[in-house]
């Protein structure tokens, strides 16, 4: 994306978030401020436990910051809001709920008649490469299809931005990579704003527009990158190669 | 498929094996060794009837009303009724409880203290006060059992309800669930397997205070059979009614763990 096509999605200023542990406190997200643009590929990047989750969680309004604010196209928001749609690192499928059933939630609990959020659904799972799957309960899902339940679920709610919480954590390597051309695929054929959290450089720099390196615990923003790589990426290519020597200098170790 | 013809037949073998036969294979041994305890003398047989004979005792008490002036189906009806009044009173009232309680912390603060003072209370001191209360009748000893079943239904539909997934929860508020339908669709689901285990115990609980609910005074019923067997000194009439009550109640638990299996299937594939 060209600089002057810019346009901020969401504005988030200042935010912090402090726990209260007995009579200490903890804090996990310090002073973070960031714009989003619309239809980016965003790539938040930091080590395990800095805090990465309680960021986007506060993005996704699932839980509320101690002080500063988010705005969603110039909007103060408090609370999930129906613009924003998450995956989950830990997958939150219903494990009593068929993938059909699991995707097509979001219309459901907003009262959408049955035939047009089954459609809307089955668009999405056609997408995600799922056809055929409908009618298959979670757990006879291996973790990658399971994920795609959770990307298509996102997609269902037709969130503008979409926010995607270390989504191929839990698989493996081959698996993973895979599911990385997928997201990608499925970004260049629904243009959304994209929020990708991961621990992984390498990951971050095959996938990302800009790449938002955060420090360790509390979250604060150590450095951003913009990442002008065209697509696809090489992970062999020089210019990645430098990218990553680059950033892996100045990333913190997890503790 | 030939191999998942040898599959199927292992299995229906291992079924056989082990669901039948063995289990049918301790039941008959047992009844030898004490068959042959009372006949060697090892008990008295004034304390103690042989199985042979209980199963004469049986028959008879099938259309004998006496001595207690009721036939043993007519004991077990009513002895059903008690119970199965009781523990669906218990059901219908304690689970929503524990949901609520478990969910929203406004009713916690206020039910919970309430709530754990009632529950060491045993059964049986309910008792003296039921009687003050509603007599000897049938709603008393419907009292006395509803509380036998209550309190481990509202404690295991609580603890399902706590246990529910942070991360199905989180799902369902992206999602744009309001805080009651997270609970209807994710918190009352995903709590059902606690919920089972809370009915299966409350099941047994109800029918197992009922010896002590029909001391209240009975006219029927298998608890007041056991009484008369006493009264009378008719020990084959006493053990009768317990092997009754053991082969009712475990039956009960068969249908229920039936139940469960199929209400929540995802959990026992898992």
């Amino acid at each position: 994306m060209s600089v002057e096509n810019r346009q901020v999605k969401l504005k988030i200023e200042n935010i912090n978030k402090t726990y209260q542990v007995k009579k200490s406190y903890f804090t996990a997200v310090k002073n973070v401020s960031l714009e989003v643009y619309k239809n980016e590929f965003l790539v938040i990047l930091g080590p395990g436990l800095c805090g990465k989750t309680v960021l986007l969680n506060m993005i996704a309004g699932i839980e509320q910051p101690t002080n500063g604010k988010v705005y969603l196209d110039g909007e103060k928001i408090r609370g999930t809001h129906k613009s924003i749609g998450m995956v989950f690192q830990k997958l939150g499928l219903l494990p009593w709920k068929t993938v059909m059933e699991n995707t097509e939630i979001g219309p459901k609990l907003a009262g959408v008649k049955k035939s047009e959020r089954q459609k809307k659904a089955k668009n999405f799972l056609d997408m995600v490469g799922l056809t055929g799957f409908e009618k298959s309960y979670p757990h006879q899902l291996s973790g990658g299809m399971k994920q795609r339940v959770g990307i298509a679920r996102a997609y269902t709610n037709n969130p503008d931005i979409l926010i995607l919480d270390e989504p191929f954590g839990q698989l493996d390597a081959q698996t993973r990579y895979s599911m990385q051309d997928e997201i990608l695929r499925i970004w260049q054929m629904q243009k959304k704003t994209i929020i990708f959290v991961t621990n992984n450089i390498e990951e971050a720099i095959y996938l990302g527009d800009r790449i938002i390196l955060l420090g360790k615990c509390p979250a604060e923003i150590k450095k951003i990158y913009d990442i002008s790589l065209s697509r696809p990426r090489n992970v062999m290519d020089s210019g990645f190669l430098e990218l990553r020597k680059m950033i892996s200098s100045n990333m913190d170790l997890a503790v | 498929m030939n191999k998942n013809k040898t599959e199927n037949t292992l299995l229906k073998r291992d079924k056989w094996k082990y669901g039948v036969i063995i289990p049918v294979l301790t039941v008959v041994i047992f009844l030898i060794i004490w068959e042959l305890m009372v006949r060697v003398g090892v008990i008295p047989q004034r304390y103690l009837p042989k199985p042979s004979e209980l199963g004469n005792v049986f028959i008879d008490k099938l259309s004998n009303p006496r001595p207690e002036d009721s036939t043993l189906p007519s004991n077990i009806l009513s002895s059903l009724q008690v119970s199965l009044s009781g523990f669906l009173v218990a059901v219908v009232l304690g689970i929503p409880l524990g949901w609520f309680i478990g969910w929203y912390k406004g009713i916690n603060r206020f039910v919970r203290p309430i709530f754990e003072i009632i529950r060491p209370i045993p059964p049986i001191a309910w008792i003296p006060l039921t009687i003050l209360l509603l007599g000897i009748g049938f709603r008393a000893k419907v009292f006395i059992i509803f509380f036998s079943a209550f309190v481990p239904c509202v404690i295991n539909s609580y603890t399902g309800i706590k246990l529910t997934n942070i991360t199905l929860i989180n799902v369902a508020k992206t999602c744009g669930a309001s805080y009651f339908q997270i609970l209807t669709k994710v918190g009352i689901p995903s709590s059902l397997p606690m919920v089972f285990a809370g009915i299966r115990i409350a099941l047994g609980a109800s029918w197992a205070s009922l010896v002590a609910a029909e001391m209240l005074a009975a006219d029927s019923g298998l608890g007041f059979m056991i009484m008369m067997g006493r009264q009378f000194t008719r020990p084959d009439l006493i053990v009768l009614g317990m092997v009754v009550i053991g082969l009712i109640g475990a039956l009960f638990a068969f249908i229920l763990s039936k139940l469960e299996k199929k209400m929540v299937r995802w959990r026992s594939i898992k």
